[in-house]
């Protein structure tokens, strides 16, 4: 009982880490229509920002500063929305696909330096002994799982808050315009850029949130947890729950996750150890044969509206 | 060779549902004839030859050619059945040599390849000077001939001309429509949209002025030179257009 | 040292030059990002090897002092015509269904998921550990002051170079090939123009994927066949479609050769770790100097 209570709590915390970054990626794409294909790097960049500052000294890498965790966790979230300026200063201006390719170029990079530069991020070991919030004050750790769980919950309510409320101002109204038409939105004098790129920085800073509180709860992070599947599940937890709905994010997350985690757990019960890592593949075909599915017979996913999915595009032969 | 007869009956399309451009728009066009169609811009006049040519949806009414009802057919049964059109603009492969644009018009009906391909560099010799220049770094009425020529390796029986004249010198626009007078001579039945209104006239035998998706005036070609209505409608001009 | 980095570059560069034509032709003439892309050059890779290793049993004879022989050849022309059978497969199943709503951008993440769909298949059915075509260890040679090549290598260039050619002259000569340059040029006059396009359309899939196949193969001769081999191999192709020129058949060769010695030559002045990294960088700067590309058109 207390082995699935566990579980469930574990599970949970690590959906509302996703829902986090889905939220961040519906600013993105579903309000703004923006395509970015490396979620996973800046997801990175909050962590190790916060692997960083927080948490104990480290002969053979840079930190830790031992940064009490609220500020780390804001400081890391200014760092991934700096790389975000960074990239989508040159980048924001082209056609979509083309931005589609840039970040994953970004991605891939941002990988490829937190592989070789082991004095900023531990190399390929990784960063370990990340400092959790408030550890030690709990007897058990599925105490402190509980306590960390209620904290994401009200990190997950205050973000779709705050997001919500944006997208609801006269700020959000103009990036949907901007999303719809983007001549008719510069012919009233928003210059269609800057407003892109305020929701580009916008969304990532969050993606780096959630890349912090990742870093902060399971206290190890290397390179191999960010690779391009992080970026095509938060994805796929978006065209599911519909984008352009801020509770289809949230909701999408947990499902997927959940249907990530039920087919991982099936393939850990029914496959002999050797065949384990076939197993991980066979997961990331079943949710990309559901991506699949939604893409083609219900694009909008369960809460998204169309128009979130509607192109300024050209027309294709058949 | 002889040319198609052309029925369009209450013809509604447009690029949208919900949105049509043609409205219920009704014109003839005799085997052998050369039929101009005039109007302001937005009175559809592109539309309608784009959606008989196949590339805009048709949403009511029908175009039949020599009584067969082609409206809704894709675009290349169309071509099979001898409809050939020539777009206003990118109406040419550019990267491509004039023989090689005529020859992709003339895969169509393969075996007499080489026959037609002679029949058009007699009807327009420059191209068979520069038939292995690339097309696109012709001049505006070498390619409105190399864009003609290729609609007429398909044989057609129906050659449709969006806005021949556009972009070309008086001087150019005279042989344009000459060599489109000579096209219809060999029997190919001609459909064209033009703004030159009086130059198009000149050559053709009946026009139509169209207005907001409609045929407003039906006339022979003399007739609306002549008529001060249309100058009014079409140019705002008064006392018609000769 | 530069000579040898440059040799090394031109190798590299045969795989890209042919992956990246059938990115460029896709890109072209439907008008979108095929991130599924990659994963042709890896089936290309694996469905060779399976040939091959079936074949091997039958006939080892080498080709002298190349590491295989007929077999391997074979082997290549099966799975590339397989490859241009699976890459039909995807756009039937995926694409197509795609394009008819419209939703336009959904075709690039469903490419994205395609790639990882197919990478992954690849694992549950050969498994994740590298294989290689041959066991045999080759000795370089010395062919140029300063370079040293195995017969191999040498083999793929030449191949690849090969296989431009033929393809140049299928393109300049043959009906399907002006028909296929004629829709990347203008596909709605290709159209009007009487040309079957869907089926043109088709035979764009299985050039593109047999070429990129071919890649694959020379990429797991010279280097090594993994599962993710397509996916690492996709931001170069990108960059080499987009510098030779999106819709330009010789620019994307010449992109491919360009991205494979700058690479290579990297390594001269950057950690290896990095090498990645330079096809990045050449097709940002491309997207902001000049998108066209060195020899796409301007639009």
């Amino acid at each position: 009982m207390m082995g699935l209570l566990s579980y469930l709590v574990f599970f949970l915390i690590i959906a509302a880490i996703f829902a986090i970054v889905c939220l961040g990626l519906n600013l993105q794409w579903g309000y703004t229509g923006l395509f970015n294909i490396g979620i996973a790097g800046f997801f990175s960049v909050g962590a190790y920002t916060y692997a960083i500052l927080a948490g104990p000294h480290h002969a053979a890498r840079l930190g830790s500063f031992g940064v009490p965790f609220l500020p780390a966790v804001a400081l890391s979230m200014v760092a991934a929305g700096l790389a975000a300026l960074l990239v989508g200063l040159p980048t924001l201006r082209l056609r979509d696909d083309y931005l589609a390719i840039a970040t994953i170029g970004i991605a891939s990079s941002i990988q490829l330096v937190a592989s070789n530069e082991r004095w900023l991020t531990g190399g390929t070991q990784g960063a370990q002994n990340i400092v959790q919030p408030l550890a030690g004050t709990f007897s058990s750790s599925l105490q402190y799982n509980l306590f960390f769980l209620a904290m994401m919950l009200v990190f997950v309510a205050v973000v779709y808050l705050a997001l919500e409320r944006m997208v609801h101002s006269p700020w959000g109204r103009v990036l949907m315009a901007i999303r719809e038409d983007e001549t008719a939105a510069s012919s009233l004098g928003k210059n269609a850029f800057s407003y892109r790129l305020q929701s580009f920085v916008i969304g990532s800073m969050v993606m780096g949130l959630g890349g912090a509180l990742y870093a902060s709860f399971i206290t190890f992070i290397s390179p191999e947890d960010f690779l391009p599947v992080l970026t095509f599940q938060i994805w796929a937890m978006l065209i599911v729950g519909g984008s352009g709905s801020n509770l289809g994010a949230i909701v999408g997350a947990v499902l997927v996750w959940g249907l990530w985690t039920a087919s991982g757990s099936l393939a850990q019960m029914v496959l002999p150890a050797d065949l384990q890592v076939k197993g991980g593949a066979f997961q990331i075909v079943l949710i990309g044969l559901v991506l699949m599915v939604v893409l083609i017979f219900r694009p909008r996913g369960l809460f998204g509206s169309r128009k979130a999915l509607v192109s300024h595009g050209a027309k294709t032969p058949e | 060779m002889s040319g198609a007869t052309l029925q369009v009956s209450r013809l509604v399309a447009g690029y949208t549902r919900g949105v049509p451009i043609v409205r219920g728009l009704s014109l003839s066009v005799a085997a052998g004839e050369i039929v101009t169609v005039l109007g302001p811009n937005g009175a559809g006049k592109s539309t309608l030859v784009k959606a008989i040519a196949g590339l805009v949806s048709v949403f009511e009414g029908s175009i039949c050619l020599d009584g067969a009802d082609l409206a809704g057919c894709k675009t290349h049964t169309l071509v099979r059945a001898g409809v050939g059109f020539v777009p206003q603009t990118a109406n040419v492969f550019e990267r491509m040599s004039v023989q090689e644009n005529l020859e992709i018009g003339g895969y169509v009906h393969r075996s007499k390849l080489k026959e037609r391909l002679r029949a058009i560099y007699d009807l327009f010799p420059d191209l068979e000077r520069l038939r292995h220049h690339p097309a696109g770094k012709l001049s505006g009425g070498q390619r409105q001939m190399v864009a003609i020529g290729r609609a007429l390796m398909i044989a057609p029986k129906l050659l449709i001309l969006d806005e021949p004249s556009a972009g070309l010198s008086p001087k150019l626009v005279g042989m344009v429509f000459q060599r489109v007078r000579a096209v219809r001579d060999t029997g190919v039945t001609i459909l064209m949209v033009e703004q030159n209104a009086k130059a198009a006239l000149n050559i053709s035998d009946r026009g139509y002025v169209l207005a907001e998706g409609q045929e407003r005036i039906s006339d022979a070609a003399g007739a609306l030179l002549h008529n001060p209505e249309v100058g009014e409608l079409y140019l705002g001009a008064k006392g018609g257009l000769a | 040292m530069i000579a040898q980095l440059l040799a090394n570059g031109v190798i590299l560069g045969s795989t890209l030059a042919l992956g990246a034509i059938g990115l460029t032709l896709t890109y072209n003439i439907l008008n979108f990002a095929n991130f599924a892309h990659g994963s042709l050059l890896s089936w290309g890779a694996y469905l060779a090897f399976t040939f091959a290793l079936a074949f091997v049993g039958a006939n080892s004879a080498d080709f002298g002092p190349l590491s295989f022989g007929w077999p391997l050849l074979l082997a290549l022309i099966l799975g590339a015509a397989l490859t241009g059978v699976l890459a039909i497969v995807v756009d039937l199943l995926v694409f197509r269904p795609l394009r008819r709503s419209n939703v336009q951008v959904a075709l690039v993440i469903a490419s994205f998921a395609v790639s990882l769909m197919l990478r992954n298949l690849i694992v549950v059915v050969w498994g994740p550990e590298p294989k290689y075509f041959t066991n045999n260890i080759q000795i370089q040679q010395q062919i140029l002051p300063g370079v040293r090549a195995t017969p191999d290598q040498i083999f793929v260039v030449v191949l690849a170079l090969l296989l431009v050619v033929l393809l140049h002259l299928f393109l300049k000569h043959t009906r399907l090939g002006k028909e296929m340059r004629a829709i990347a040029d203008n596909p709605v006059l290709a159209e009007v123009s009487g040309v079957n396009v869907r089926n043109v359309i088709y035979w764009t899939w299985v050039l593109g994927g047999s070429l990129a196949a071919a890649g694959g193969v020379f990429y797991g001769l010279t280097v090594q066949i993994l599962p993710e081999m397509g996916f690492n191999l996709l931001l170069p192709l990108f960059a080499a479609a987009i510098l030779g020129g999106i819709g330009s058949i010789y620019g994307a060769v010449l992109g491919g050769f360009v991205i494979g010695i700058a690479s290579d030559l990297s390594v001269a002045v950057i950690s290896p770790g990095y090498k990645p990294a330079v096809a990045f960088v050449i097709m940002i700067l491309v997207l902001l100097v000049r998108p066209s590309g060195i020899l796409g058109e301007k639009k």
